[in-house]
């Protein structure tokens, strides 16, 4: 029979090269794929390196796509830390997008107090959002998993009555649109690319949020409650209030997403600002090891997967479900890694 | 300030990946007066939907045909707003330089994008902006809606037909009025029925909907929506089924009536050779069944003679250019005059109709 073990001692040489070698064999195994469709499977793979990293519009594209992808991945990432799993990060970029968009239409400012405006409502949005799932773990223990999830539904909900009732664009033709925001209060854009201030203000997070987790001791905090909160609590950290307090914080960096994607990129409030990354966010932190620097590095690999994926299409007329395979098997190869890395294989005889 | 921290930014970016400004020329699209077409189509689902995807695909294949047509690519399920900013962006760059945007939500990603490539043609359907480089087309598929409304009118013998609509646009709004005047033309007792699902691909929800209308006595089921779900709900059931975008009648063959349905390869055959010669200049085209853009399936065994005779006599008057679906007097259904006697909405106030008929039973979500 099979067991699995856990690894006692991992090893380094191993976890490293773990995760490459696994791509390998997805690319070789999408690869036979594509050979059976009759695609020449170097073609394909060169064809997506070029849409995504060839020049310097597929390079502002990417980067656009790994800008939500680091705020959400941020945000989930700081709650693992704390062994806190919040799923709900596609329905707090989402109340983000909505806060964001209140100020831009309704707020009467304009300019750069817009601008600050937008990102606190989103910020504070997406926070509060969250701490309701925060609020009711750190209380009354209501899983949060469940609570996050299921919020990701009213949020949407949400966006879609604002779009079809109050904050329809009277000029939109009944169509489910906010009006476009004046473009003194969006983010300034990378020449005539569509890249903009968003990634800074991501990698800017990126930095915070590093030194906020690692070098203080908030950061060292909720690192214990996460490991033992028996021993948290016996060191008379307040476990409630830090609860609440890292939803909050996780929640606000969805918001902030939303923000960026109304304010940088879509120009209004619409339904499917998100295209399901608060969910990729989970995976993002997963893989990133739950670290702020991972989660950079990993959202961009992500979104060069996803923006490529475009070429396959284009260029090698391959059907968009063959696109969200392939995507799927990348990243079941590399979950798969991870579990190699922390188990063994071994396989006995009999059945003592 | 910003533009230079972004540059030190990008170009450490580009340092770390290797690449070199050359590659930054091939953004150029070489200068296109009309001798090879590139063609690409941007399509909201898979061309398998059995629809609205599929009906532009069947387009797509004819205009394929062209002899001077070098190149036709499609992508699929593409989101509509930003997303599709950068999918267009690329079909732009790749040197297509004929490109359709076969969605509504297409209609700010094509403008901004034509923007950037002044020689690529761009043709967005069902939109209302325009530029020097981007045409809009649709078809008064209104028209055979109206003859389609016509048969099931005959057809109930519960008076009660169900309408599967996506969103309440102009657009669905439009079909759902035109229908139930053809209903109510040869049928002044029968009403219909309208479910809003708020999508236009979701197969299970197009199922629900419709079922939710045959549980109220709907006898006729027709949709204004992607995929042939809320036909084969009806035929489940036991209920006549009235399709939309092409022709299902092997899809459901024991409840088929007819379609009102799509010819794109009419419309994207002529675009191609405009561009072809040279003479291809922005317009806004509205084609109805003059131009053969929309048309009916033929009608199945189970619409009598009498009735298909009617109903042919109808299509070759409105074939022949004498439109007067939208003519009144029309009511709404509150009550209030929407159309004068003697008066015919303009294509500006179709456009843009917001009201539903007199005979409708629901109304358009707020």
């Amino acid at each position: 029979m099979i067991r699995f073990e856990k690894r006692k001692d991992i090893s380094k040489y191993f976890a490293m090269t773990a995760p490459f070698v696994s791509v390998l064999l997805a690319l070789t195994t999408a690869g036979c794929i594509m050979l059976f469709a009759g695609v020449n499977p170097l073609k394909a793979y060169m064809g997506m390196f070029h849409e995504s990293l060839g020049s310097v519009y597929g390079i502002t594209e990417t980067l656009v796509k790994a800008t939500p992808l680091i705020f959400t991945g941020l945000g989930v990432s700081v709650a693992f830390r704390m062994k806190i799993w919040n799923i709900g990060a596609d329905g707090q970029l989402y109340m983000g997008a909505i806060g964001a968009s209140w100020v831009a239409l309704f707020s009467g400012l304009t300019g750069f107090a817009a601008m600050i405006g937008m990102f606190l409502a989103a910020a504070f949005c997406g926070g509060l959002w969250a701490s309701v799932a925060g609020f009711l773990k750190a209380k009354v223990r209501v899983n949060e998993i469940i609570v996050t999830l299921l919020m990701n539904y009213i949020a949407a909900a949400w966006v879609s009555y604002l779009v079809y009732g109050p904050w329809k664009d009277p000029k939109g033709f009944n169509f489910p649109i906010t009006q476009r925001f004046s473009p003194d209060i969006m983010l300034s854009h990378f020449m005539t690319y569509r890249l903009n201030t968003g990634f800074l203000l991501a990698v800017a997070l990126v930095i915070i949020l590093y030194i906020l987790v690692e070098k203080t001791i908030w950061g060292y905090e909720i690192k214990v409650i996460g490991d033992n909160p028996n021993a948290a609590k016996y060191a008379g950290i307040k476990i409630d209030r830090s609860i609440i307090g890292v939803m909050f914080l996780s929640g606000a960096l969805a918001g902030i997403a939303g923000y960026v994607e109304v304010a940088g990129v879509q120009g209004r409030l619409q339904e499917g600002i998100s295209q399901g990354y608060g969910y990729t966010a989970i995976i993002v932190a997963w893989l990133a090891g739950r670290s702020a620097i991972g989660v950079l590095i990993v959202s961009v690999i992500m979104a060069v997967i996803l923006v490529g994926g475009d070429s396959l299409q284009i260029l090698m007329q391959l059907p968009v479900a063959f696109v969200n395979m392939f995507q799927g098997l990348i990243l079941f190869f590399i979950l798969a890694s991870d579990f190699f890395i922390h188990n063994k294989i071994s396989i006995r005889r009999s059945g003592k | 300030m910003k533009k230079i921290v972004m540059s030190a930014i990008l170009a450490s970016f580009l340092l770390l990946f290797g690449c070199s400004k050359k590659k930054e020329e091939e953004v150029k699209v070489p200068a296109d007066t009309g001798k090879e077409i590139k063609a690409a189509f941007v399509y909201v689902g898979p061309v398998g939907d059995g629809g609205w995807t599929f009906a532009h695909d069947l387009g797509r294949q004819v205009m394929a045909k062209l002899p001077y047509v070098k190149d036709v690519t499609f992508i699929e399920s593409v989101p509509e707003g930003a997303e599709s900013t950068r999918i267009i962006t690329s079909l732009a760059q790749k040197g297509y330089n004929l490109i359709f945007t076969t969605s509504f939500g297409y209609m700010d990603p094509t403008i901004e994008v034509a923007s950037k490539f002044p020689d690529v043609v761009f043709m967005h359907c069902s939109g209302y902006k325009a530029a020097e480089n981007v045409g809009t087309y649709f078809g008064r598929i209104y028209q055979p809606r109206y003859l389609s409304g016509m048969v099931a009118g005959k057809m109930t013998k519960t008076n009660i037909i169900g309408y599967v609509a996506a969103f309440p646009i102009p657009e669905v709004i439009r079909g759902i009025n035109a229908f139930t005047l053809g209903v109510r033309s040869v049928n002044p007792d029968a009403v219909v029925k309208v479910v809003w699902t708020q999508t236009w691909f979701d197969p299970a929800k197009e199922r629900d909907a419709a079922d939710s209308l045959l549980d109220v006595k709907a006898d006729v089921i027709t949709m204004h929506q992607d995929t042939p779900a809320p036909l084969q709900a009806a035929e489940k059931r036991g209920a006549y089924a009235i399709g939309y975008n092409s022709d299902m009648a092997a899809q459901v063959p024991g409840a088929w009536l007819t379609a009102p349905i799509w010819n794109w390869g009419s419309i994207y055959t002529q675009v191609a050779e405009q561009v072809h010669n040279g003479t291809w200049k922005s317009e806004q085209l509205w084609y109805g069944l003059e131009h053969n853009l929309v048309d009916m399936a033929p009608m199945s065994k189970l619409v009598p003679e009498d009735v298909q005779a009617l109903v042919n006599e109808k299509k070759a008057q409105l074939a022949s250019g004498n439109d007067d679906i939208f003519t009144g007097p029309i009511k709404d259904n509150k009550g209030n005059v929407a159309v004068e006697e003697g008066k015919s909405l303009t294509d500006a106030e179709k456009l843009s109709m917001n009201f539903l008929v007199e005979g409708v039973q629901g109304s358009i979500p707020e």
